[in-house]
Parts: structure tokens; sequence; C-alpha cells
């Protein structure tokens, strides 16, 4: 096993370097389409789990088919045409990125850690006729280690939480990994987002003194960072950044969809 | 004295068990016994890497040089650790969420190195696969019992089906917080070498 020459470490490395990188791409690159497919389907579940409609022994293509994709304008809450940007190729990350569909936060409206807005959001309809059901809004925030995405799903009434879940986090498993707990989640069921005075009031964290069942979820023991960033995640995203217009119109409107 | 392949596969499992006489990869086998289907799962991947980068590493054994030889294996092992990771996520998508960064943390996992450079180095390719799956076979015994103990008595449950029913769930029995923590692992870990260890005396440390 001694060394030939100088050069055989070099050279030796480099050829394995080469077999390794053709065979770790072609991996990525050729499983990618499943990769993506899953990810998607788990997205499309997590969506169903919010919404409280997911059931295991039906196809998750059939059940999402009664949601309806809409995409929102965020400051203004008013539905923006599929004319104008498409449900289905939107990419909300990117756009949050881009100079002109994003916008970057200051430090004080950022409490999320998300450093910039998109200008348009997707939202998920349930409907019945032509009345809203069921909103299911994409969220997202930093937790402890890594950023948080998930859905909440808010009734009727556009204050009570019919559901929650979590699609992606790298949080510390069995600790705030426990976001993904279904019992957890489940917790969240019936809470209210906004008081009477439509100003927001729900806070997750460890129960003190006297507060209001409705307006509380029971943080993670465990997970004090983690709760901390899922409290700051609904404070932003239920805030006027985030889809406070859009929830406070469609209220006004009785939950009602022209067209 | 050399070992025929089935020593060397069966002398892993419990004469010199990775986690019990040479105390390595424990970091894994304490993050990943909460439950035991994610370390069912943990097991089989680290068997297989073992496996296939001592498989590997004993078929270009002559072509290492010397002075880049640790580079080399981790390469190979960083290789097979990503194939596994992105055949998970392809195939096994809720299974490969559930492990999330531990599959990749398989890399630094000492036994794979330590196989490689141990044995898989200086013996013939057969052997070397062998030994690499006698040596996974050992951490995934001692991976499944933890998990066992941490998973029925932390939660009540086996393989995520309710056996002892919580009292959270309006059960009798009350769950043990420590065995939901990851330190829990230590003990049982511990607790099982010193078993060992006293039925074999001679896995004994000298003193």
């Amino acid at each position: 096993m001694a060394d030939i020459t100088a050069y055989k470490p070099f050279y030796s490395v480099l050829v394995l370097a080469f077999f390794c990188s053709i065979l770790v791409g072609g991996a990525a690159v050729g499983l990618r389409p499943l990769q993506e497919k899953n990810k998607l389907q788990d997205r499309r579940m997590n969506i169903l789990v919010a919404a409280g409609l997911y059931d295991s022994t039906k196809s998750v293509e059939d059940l999402f088919g009664n949601i309806e994709t809409r995409i929102i304008d965020l400051k203004s809450g008013d539905f923006v045409s599929a004319t104008t940007v498409s449900p289905e190729g939107f990419d909300q990350l990117k756009a949050a990125m881009s100079e002109e569909l994003g916008q970057s936060l200051s430090k004080a409206e950022d409490i999320v850690g998300i450093r910039r807005l998109e200008r348009y959001s997707r939202v998920y309809l349930v409907m019945d006729d032509n009345t809203v059901r069921q909103v299911i809004l994409p969220v997202r925030g930093k937790g402890l280690w890594s950023t948080l995405y998930g859905y909440i799903a808010i009734e009727g009434d556009m204050s009570t939480v019919s559901g929650i879940s979590f699609y992606e986090h790298g949080e510390t498993p069995g600790l705030g990994g426990e976001i993904e707990n279904r019992r957890w989640q489940s917790g969240w069921q019936g809470k209210k987002i906004y008081n009477q005075s439509n100003e927001e009031a729900l806070h997750v964290n460890q129960k003190k003194d006297q507060v209001e069942m409705i307006y509380h979820v029971d943080g993670l023991s465990g997970a004090t960072l983690t709760t901390q960033g899922v409290d700051n995640i609904i404070s932003f995203w239920f805030g006027e950044l985030g889809f406070k217009p859009f929830l406070t119109r469609l209220r006004d409107k009785g939950g009602r969809i022209d067209g | 004295m050399a070992e025929t392949n089935r020593e060397l596969l069966t002398n892993s499992i419990l004469k010199r068990n990775p986690i019990a006489l040479l105390v390595l990869g424990i970091c894994s086998a304490l993050a990943v016994t909460g439950q035991l289907s994610t370390a069912l799962v943990m097991s089989i991947c680290l068997t297989l890497v073992t496996a296939f980068s001592s498989l590997t590493i004993s078929i270009v054994r002559f072509q290492i040089p010397n002075s880049v030889r640790i580079g080399i294996q981790i390469t190979i092992i960083a290789t097979l650790v990503i194939l596994v990771d992105e055949i998970l996520k392809a195939f096994f998508f809720e299974l490969s969420k559930q492990l999330s960064i531990f599959v990749g943390l398989i890399i630094t996992n000492c036994i794979v190195m330590g196989r490689a450079e141990g044995f898989a180095m200086s013996n013939p390719p057969v052997a070397s696969f062998m030994d690499g799956i006698g040596n996974g076979l050992g951490y995934s015994l001692i991976l499944m019992l933890v998990a066992f103990i941490r998973e029925l008595f932390g939660s009540g449950t086996l393989f995520g089906v309710e056996i002892l029913q919580l009292t959270t769930n309006g059960g009798w029995y009350i769950r043990n917080g420590m065995l939901v923590l990851p330190a829990s692992g230590f003990f049982i870990i511990a607790t099982i070498i010193w078993i060992i260890r006293t039925l074999d005396p001679q896995q004994q440390e000298k003193q």
C-alpha cells in the first residue's frame, strides 16, 4: 500500500471523487421527480390534515379536489385573478426573494425571522356554494434551529382555528419536533385567533394564571424556543402584515366570494 | 487466527458488539431510540452502509494511498449515505421525515469508519462485507433493545401500537417522562453493557 509516486494520492482522490459525484448526482437527478411528487403530496396531505378533512382510506388527490387554491394580495386582502398570478406555477418562497414580488422586512416587523415577505400568497378554500367554510393559510417562521413550515385552517367566522399542521422543520425530534404530534395539534381546535374587538389574542405558551382557555394553546414542554417560534408565527401571520386584511375583508363580506 | 465468514458475522453481534464492547456509535443510539420504527430504519440503513462501505473499501484497498486513506474512506461512506438518504426520500417519504438529520449523521457514525479503517483496509472483500453486516446487526440489536424499553415505558406503545394505555388517553399507565428524553438511552445502554460484561467477564477491561 506504499505510495508509489508523489502524484498517486492526488490521482486516486480525483478518480474517486469523479465516480462518487456521478453516483450522487445520478441519484439526486434521477430520483428528484419522485421526491418532488412526495413533497407535493405531503404538503397537500398537511393542508387536508389542518382542515380536518384527511381520511387515510381515500387518496390525497381525490380529497384535495374539494379544495380551491387562490392567490391573494396580502396587503389589500383582495383575491388576485388567476390571469395575473396563476396558482399552479406560483412559487411563494421564490416570490418573497424577488425584487418585484417581495419586500424586505424591518427588524421590528420581522418577528418570525423570515427577512423577506412576499406580496402575494396562496390560500386554500373549502367552499360551500359561494360561502367559505374554511380557509387554510400557509405560514412559516423560525423555531429554534430551523424554519417551520405549516398550515393553519380557520373556520368561516375567520377567527376560530379548525386545525394546524407542520410539514417541514428541523427541530429536535421528541422535543421541538413534537409540533408534528397530531395530539398536540388537535389541542388547537376551537381556539380563537382574534378577540371580540378583532385584536389578536391567541398565544402559545406555558399557562400563566388567568388566561381564557379559548385564547391559549399549551406550549410544548422541553421546547420553549420552538414554542416561542410558533407563538411568533401566529402573531405575525395573523397580524397586519400577514393575513389579517384578507380575513377581515372576507368576514365583512360574510365569507362570500363573488365569481 | 483467521475467523470464518460465519464467525465474523456472529461474533460481532454478541462477543464484540460495537456498542457494548467498543462503545462506538452511541450518539445515534441515543437519538433515534425513542421509537422502534425509527430505530429499525436506522438499523437497516446503518447495516447496509457499513456492509457496502467495507466491501467497496476492501475491493479498492490496494489502490488507496496510505496518506489519504481516511479521506477516501469518508468519501465512499458519504456517497453511500447520500444514496441511502435519496432513496429514502423517494420511496419512504414518511420515514425519511422522521429520521430527518440522523440518516446524514451515519457518515459520522464511528462504527462505519471503525470497521473501514480497522478491518476492511486489511481484509478481503467477502470477509469485510460479512464483518460489516455483523457489526451492523450488533448495533441493531442494541438499538432495538433500547428502543423497545424506551418506547414501551416512555410512550406506552410498540411500533406505534398502543400497549399500555396512557393516562393522557384515559388509561391507567403514567408514562415515564425520562425515557422519552434522549439521555435515558445512556442509562439503558450502560445497564446493557453492565449485564453483558457480567455474563461474559472476558469483555471486562483490565484494570
